[in-house]
């Protein structure tokens, strides 16, 4: 099952197309890997799922992005509930300058959950599938950005999670992490992916190649290669996803 | 200097930046000294709480308290809504261009107007076009417009600094522009546009040109925003300039600086315990 397909979207930002004629279809509660080196826009894809670039005055999208087969590019699409559905974790960790459990039962407040109950329960258990809750659950009441890097980034992780969303989008999440960090974000995700659709943008081809059920190489605005791992990574069809697994450039 | 080897240059240097610096916080202090000196032996219960008497040769300051009061409170309601609506307006509903710009320009010459012109203006338009007479809400609607740069201004920084990144956080997260701007945006904003109305507060406090103008300087209690009233400020200089009696002058400035003291000190301490609990 597609959870997202992709057909045939155009971005273009500026001068030169950030993204040209791509067609990716991302299967539902798998992890879609996608990697490239810095200027491929495999951010822009990212922040097209949720319509981040909604932001970008002079952007320019064609193409269809459907989400079960509801294209979330139209107009009446409303992008609050979109986003509500598809969720984001950045590269840089950015807890809101609040407590965690304020940061964890915003999302679900806007979106109606008023019940105490019902947010304790959220706060709980997106706090243990992002792995976190034991080291905070003695302190939720203090401020978020006193936790460390590392748990910064699962909170936000947990924070996506507590809306109960159905994809989740990371942006190289572990980008700033240290290893520990970076294995048990990576343990999170692997658990997560039984109930989430989950893509995964990294520059970090080993990460792609360890948690990863189906990859994408992007490269200057092109999709250059899709298929399992096994595939990018041992037998490439193309030259150039060869050259770029194995360290030629990037 | 040419003839100091570098160590002496640098002692040199260092003596003359502390004679600056000190000086600055001498002239703080001698004044704040010379004012209080000269003002607290006149401050007693029935100075703050009796109305002045015989042209304010006697009695208390009281009314003029009241007076100031409600000029801070008009300015203020009608000064923050506008000012802090135009910053979010610049800030977060359009994108720098000939429009901001002129915006900017109007708001900087807007704070160039000397005061006594602001003080015509509002006695031209409330006190004489609306009819509204020398009357605090005249005051204070004109004591607003001078506030009106500064609040714009410090909310409009303050606005800025708040890192793009919460309002990405917040916009991923499902929630609107709107709620992103009054849940997100403005809280961390808080620190910075509350300091820009304490300073008001206190600009609003020290202000005589817009007022005499506008306010009048009856120094009957004022029992309603339509009558005149003269504020603490006003009161200290009629008092002075007609020689009417200088230590109730002397008197009423100790506690205007006072006020301007614990004010800048709370607003600091409400602050400092607002950053602590975010951040």
């Amino acid at each position: 099952m597609d959870k997202i397909r992709i057909i045939n979207l155009t971005v273009l930002y500026g001068e030169q197309p950030s993204l040209q004629s791509i067609n990716l279809s991302i299967p539902e509660k798998r992890i879609t890997g996608i990697m490239g080196p810095s200027n491929s826009g495999k951010s822009t894809l990212l922040r097209i799922l949720n319509r981040l670039t909604d932001l970008i005055p002079t952007i320019l999208i064609r193409g269809r992005v459907l989400l079960d087969e509801e294209d979330i590019l139209l107009p009446k699409c409303d992008v609050n509930s979109l986003r509500a559905r598809v969720g984001m974790v950045f590269a840089k960790p950015i807890p809101l300058p609040r407590t965690i459990y304020e940061n964890l039962t915003f999302g679900p407040r806007i979106h109606g959950v008023k019940d105490k109950y019902l947010l304790d329960q959220r706060v709980e258990e997106s706090l243990r599938a992002a792995i976190l809750w034991d080291e905070v659950k003695d302190r939720l009441f203090e401020s978020a950005l006193k936790l460390s890097g590392g748990q910064q980034q699962r909170l936000c992780l947990a924070r996506t999670l507590a809306m109960q969303s159905e994809v989740i989008l990371l942006d190289e999440p572990t980008s700033g992490l240290d290893p520990i960090s970076t294995a048990k974000v990576e343990e999170a995700l692997r658990n997560l992916k039984k109930d989430y659709t989950i893509i995964l943008v990294s520059n970090n081809t080993k990460q792609i190649a360890r948690i990863s059920d189906k990859v994408a190489f992007f490269l200057l605005g092109e999709l250059i290669e899709v298929g399992p791992p096994e595939q990018l990574f041992t037998n490439p069809t193309e030259k150039r996803t060869e050259d770029y697994v194995s360290g030629r450039f990037g | 200097m040419i003839l100091l080897n570098a160590p002496g240059r640098q002692t040199l240097m260092k003596i003359l930046l502390w004679i600056l610096t000190g000086s600055t916080i001498g002239i703080l202090i001698f004044i704040i000294v010379f004012i209080f000196y000269h003002g607290l032996p006149q401050l007693t219960w029935t100075f703050l709480s009796a109305n002045p008497a015989d042209m304010g040769r006697s009695g208390g300051i009281f009314a003029t308290i009241v007076s100031t009061l409600y000029l801070i409170i008009i300015a203020l309601a009608f000064a923050t809504p506008l000012g802090l609506g135009t910053a979010i307006y610049l800030t977060e509903y359009t994108h720098e261009g000939l429009m901001t710009r002129l915006i900017r320009f109007g708001t900087e010459c807007l704070a160039g107007i000397p005061s006594i012109i602001l003080g015509l203006f509002g006695f031209a338009i409330f006190v004489m076009a609306f009819g509204w007479g020398w009357s605090l809400l005249s005051g204070g609607l004109a004591l607003s417009v001078m506030l009106l740069p500064t609040i714009i201004r410090t909310s409009e920084e303050s606005i800025l600094a708040v890192p793009q990144e919460y309002r990405e956080v917040a916009y991923s997260l499902g929630v609107g522009k709107w709620r992103t701007i009054t849940l997100v945006v403005l809280p961390s904003a808080l620190p910075g546009i509350a300091t820009g109305l304490v300073l008001s507060i206190a600009r609003s406090i020290g202000e005589t040109a817009v007022i005499i103008f506008t306010a009048g300087s009856s120094l009957r209690f004022p029992n309603s925003i339509f009558e005149s009233g003269r504020t603490m400020a006003v009161h200290f200089y009629i008092l002075a300039r007609e020689g009417i009696s200088m230590p109730m002058a002397y008197g009423t400035a100790a506690i205007l600086v006072l006020l301007i003291l614990v004010i800048n000190m709370s607003a600091y301490l409400i602050m400092r315990r607002f950053i602590k609990k975010y951040t």
